[in-house]
């Protein structure tokens, strides 16, 4: 029992590396006030680098630009000639010229629909993908080849099939950002180790209980990679998407 | 007293296929187990044992011959025979106490309240003295403290039968030994039924009732059961020097090293 006390001592003691993420749930007030003033170095040591990256850009950016003959306009050449475009962006002088910023939120709104469809089918399948041998064997080859096509070649396909440019943008941000995050979601599950899949055996639980309790936090590391990398390129594609169709967007802005 | 032992395991074969390659790892085992009996099987690596452990918690299919518990045939695991695993297995997502709550909240969803449940959970983490430790997570605690865990998650199912595959296998001497009393002291106090896969001889002879000695695979035989005729409470140190305990422990010894040595090169 001695030795089981000392044990525990050590295990909750034992001094955590400078820089670690806090695991203990209850730091004590000293904790706090020697994390406070690191946390405003790492801040500004975490900002102050890209802010001086842009600074520097834009100086070698306005030095090429500003000869005479540069193809592409200069920094200050922009500011004066976007300045209304950039500080009032949410104007709304017809229905198809609206503000920047109104443009930027359309387009969000339709990637956070896409996008939010293409999380929760990419997941679903994702995981019966991972789980099933026969869904994987089924499935995993028509998977490898459609998500090789590229995310432009659905547009007319979803243009003829919805009609309208705004079903059809979200369309092809679900097409685009859904293969990353089933692939990777099915990787997960398979990668699901025996012992957690005997423990649930044991308890008997329920293929919804174990999709809940076991599959998707084990899986998470996995599913967040697949979110994160469909999140990139759905973005990607909507501003093409819209270049194309039309419309309201970021895309058809530019 | 019935006819028929608590757990039976009849005539089991097992054998693995891949494509038309097939091999035998078990061959006829046949065994008897009691109600409150502790038995330890012990052999070789890879002759069989996490095999027959896994067939007898349902976690593999018998290729003939049946398990039998009270008599009835079990094909499928089950909380009546829970596990506790060589590495722990705990869901290291969840803390010591969500790991023995995700069991008892399964098995006792429909015969105990809420509070009954928490209760009943912290009772079984303070048989094992991990009730300090119940807000930590899995990997905050040391290797012995898991398996506590995890026999409290095992014994929390309140299993028939306590299947232990070489549980403190990846643990250091001390803390083993420190273990083993636990188990000891939780056998003497609950009288579960276990059945233990070790390979340590001293641990068998200290823990069992008796010792299932195992022939080297492919195609593993029970080759000799040994009574292990001591009083219990067992004490460790007095044991040391014990005849019945040496002797026990001298059988079980030839039988490993000179009977049935290691052959191949692991
Ligand atoms: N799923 C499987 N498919 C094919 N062969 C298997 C499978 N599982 C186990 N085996 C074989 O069965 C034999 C026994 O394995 P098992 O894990 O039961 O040994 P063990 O006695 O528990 O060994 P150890 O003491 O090292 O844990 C091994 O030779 C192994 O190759
Ligand atoms: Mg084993």
């Amino acid at each position: 029992m001695n030795m089981h006390a000392l044990k525990t001592e050590n295990a909750t003691a034992a001094p955590l590396p400078a820089g670690e993420v806090v695991r203990l749930p209850t730091p004590k007030p000293s904790f706090i006030t020697s994390k406070v003033i690191p946390n405003a170095k790492n801040i500004a040591a975490n900002v102050i680098p890209p802010i001086l990256m842009i600074g520097l850009i834009l100086v070698v950016w306005q030095i090429l630009c500003s000869k005479p003959g540069a193809t592409l306009p200069s920094p200050s050449k922009i500011r004066t000639e976007a300045y209304d475009l950039i500080v009032d962006p949410f104007f709304i002088a017809g229905p198809q010229d609206i503000g920047l910023g109104w443009r930027v939120l359309t387009s969000l709104q339709r990637v956070a629909i896409g996008y939010g469809f293409a999380a929760v089918v990419g997941i679903l399948l994702g995981t019966l993908v991972g789980q099933s041998v026969w869904a994987m064997r089924g499935l995993d080859p028509i998977f490898q080849i459609l998500r090789t096509i590229s995310p432009l070649a659905w547009l007319p396909i979803s243009l003829a099939a919805f009609r309208d440019s705004q079903p059809s943008a979200i369309f092809v941000i679900f097409i685009t950002a859904v293969w990353p995050i089933i692939i990777i979601t099915a990787v997960g599950i398979r990668n699901i180790p025996q012992d957690y899949r005997n423990v649930a055996a044991v308890l008997r639980l329920n293929p919804a209980e174990f999709f809940i309790k076991v599959m998707i936090p084990s899986a998470a590391p996995y599913i967040f990679t697949g979110l994160r990398i469909g999140i990139g390129l759905s973005w990607l594609a909507i501003v093409a998407a819209e270049m194309l169709t039309g419309g309201v967007g970021i895309g058809f802005f530019i | 007293m019935p006819a028929y032992p608590y757990l039976k395991i009849d005539h089991v074969d097992k054998s693995f296929k891949r494509g038309s390659a097939e091999t035998e790892v078990l061959k006829d085992i046949t065994l008897g187990i009691e109600k409150g009996e502790y038995v330890s099987i012990i052999g070789h690596s890879g002759c069989g044992k996490s095999t027959l452990l896994n067939l007898v918690a349902g976690l593999l299919p018998v290729s003939s011959g049946a398990i039998l518990l009270e008599n009835k045939e079990v094909n499928d695991p089950g909380p009546d025979r829970a596990v506790v695993f060589q590495n722990h297995s705990l869901l290291p997502w969840l803390t010591v106490y969500a790991n023995v709550k995700i069991a008892v909240d399964k098995v006792f969803s429909g015969t105990k309240t809420k509070i009954q449940r928490h209760d009943w959970i912290m009772h079984n983490l303070d048989l094992v003295q991990m009730a300090h430790a119940k807000d930590k997570r899995p990997s905050e605690i040391s290797g012995g403290m898991k398996q506590r865990v995890g026999l409290a998650r095992a014994l929390a199912m309140e299993p028939k039968v306590l299947l232990l595959d070489e549980p403190f296998g990846a643990l250091d001497a001390l803390t083993r030994a420190h273990l083993q009393d636990s188990v000891m002291a939780i056998h003497t106090k609950l009288g579960n039924t276990v059945l233990m896969i070790t390979h340590d001889v001293d641990e068998a002879v200290l823990l069992s009732d008796r010792i299932v000695m195992m022939t080297n695979g492919p195609a593993a035989r029970i080759g000799e059961i040994l009574d292990v005729p001591l009083q219990r409470p067992r004490k460790r140190l007095a044991l040391a020097g014990d005849t019945t305990y040496l002797k026990c422990r001298q059988r079980v010894l030839d039988f490993l090293y000179e009977r049935h040595h290691f052959v191949e090169a692991a």
